[in-house]
């Protein structure tokens, strides 16, 4: 039981999962990172989805419209 | 060849000739690494850089923190501890009267520092603010309106930090412990790579350089980086060559990484727009900080404040400072640009 896949969900961002993964798309593109670690796209804004670019973060210091 | 003398070593001072290129046109292919000693800027700087030739050191004096014979100065005395100078003894990288001239320096630099920030320990409040992404900086002009001539100058600020990228952040390795030694290797081994040379973030800067037709020698362009900048890396090798800054030194790579994201976005985006296909550099880092700022965050600054929950004030510090520097280095450049004038200090680049 030592190699359980080990993944890590953070709130209000991605899915962390440690590399190398290969993901398999609806549209059976297929992506692959041999990063240690790779963070996932929860939030859909990804505009690299399937991989995070932090998209999911607030835009503006707060105050500023 | 000219053999001169110091109290602490003889130096061989090769003059004229080769000193090994890194990239562009060398036959040595980069990698091989060392810069030429800088231009003075001043009192200090033209001290420090005729001692390594054999003079007499200067007195530190009482410079301006920011100013450029102060920067260039610290920069001179830091790059001996990574790649040195061609024709300068690696003796000099720990004779006693340098080392106690660039305590005197530091000093007046982290104390500006220091002065420079609000302060605090509260590390969650640090990182919610490197989190909030403002409007108005470089990377949002060189997105919205610049041109090939900006992005150029960019890059060749940016230079005198990727071409030694994630080095300071190396030192801290021996200073952590348990988790966070183990994930900031992880996150150094992918800034280097991961094992692979064609993949290292600083090649990769290289190779955006030798794209936009700019000199990718090591350090080429220090003479024409100002200030602002060399601060900016300064901060890094001084948090990065004392132990007792470690906890900066974690606050400011965690900060650098939780920021670096959105910015490089933006930069990819302005380097299609200029019809530049190199953007590889970029697009790696939006990628790669995305994870990192995860790892930083929770495994790095979450596990080293769990061993020594006393640093939190200097993680903070870190990443207050790290503001300070980039804000002051974006506010030059912005500065230059809005009046139509190059950023940099000697012939403008690129036009």
């Amino acid at each position: 039981m030592a190699d359980e896949t080990r993944i890590r969900m953070i709130t209000g961002g991605p899915i962390l999962v440690e590399g190398p993964v290969e993901i398999t798309l609806d549209d059976g593109r297929v992506i692959r990172s041999d990063r240690f670690m790779v963070a996932l796209c929860a939030c859909k804004r990804s505009r690299t989805y399937p991989i995070c670019d932090t998209s999911h973060r607030p835009k503006h210091r707060r105050g500023e419209s | 060849m000219k053999i001169s003398y110091n109290d602490h070593a003889v130096s061989l001072v090769t003059s004229g000739g080769a000193h090994p290129i890194c990239g562009y046109g060398s036959q040595a292919g980069y990698g091989d690494r060392m810069g030429h000693l800088p231009r003075p800027r001043g009192p200090i700087s033209e001290g420090i850089i005729s001692a390594l030739s054999g003079g007499p050191l200067p007195p530190a004096g009482a410079p301006d923190p920011f100013g450029e014979d102060l920067q260039v100065s610290l920069h001179v005395c830091y790059e001996l501890h990574y790649q040195g100078f061609d024709g300068v003894d690696p003796a000099w990288e720990w004779d006693p009267g340098l080392l106690g001239l660039r305590r005197d320096l530091e000093q007046v630099f982290l104390t500006a520092l220091r002065d420079g920030v609000e302060g605090g320990a509260d590390v969650e409040a640090a990182v919610d603010a490197a989190m909030i992404d403002s409007p108005g900086g470089v990377s949002h002009f060189l997105e919205d309106k610049g041109e090939l001539w900006h992005l150029r100058e960019y890059v060749v600020h940016r230079s005198i930090y990727h071409h030694k990228e994630a080095d300071p952040h190396a030192f801290a390795i021996p200073r952590l412990t348990g988790q966070a030694k183990a994930s900031l290797v992880a996150v150094e081994f992918d800034e280097f790579g991961g094992g692979r040379y064609a993949r290292m973030h600083s090649k990769l800067f290289c190779d955006l350089m030798r794209a936009l037709g700019l000199d990718d020698s090591y350090l080429a362009r220090l003479d024409d980086v100002p200030a602002p900048m060399l601060a900016v890396v300064n901060m890094m090798s001084l948090f990065g060559l004392h132990r007792s800054l470690r906890g900066a030194l974690v606050g400011h790579f965690a900060s650098a990484e939780i920021t670096t994201s959105p910015s490089a976005a933006r930069m990819a985006r302005a380097l299609d727009r200029l019809g530049v296909a190199e953007t590889v550099f970029f697009t790696e880092h939006v990628e790669a900080d995305a994870v990192h700022e995860q790892v930083l965050r929770r495994d790095v600054v979450g596990d080293l404040l769990r061993r020594e929950p006393e640093l939190a004030g200097d993680v903070v510090f870190g990443f207050q400072a790290t503001d300070l520097v980039e804000s002051r280095f974006g506010a030059h450049v912005l500065a230059a640009w809005d009046a139509g004038r190059t950023s940099l200090r000697e012939a403008p680049d690129g036009r």
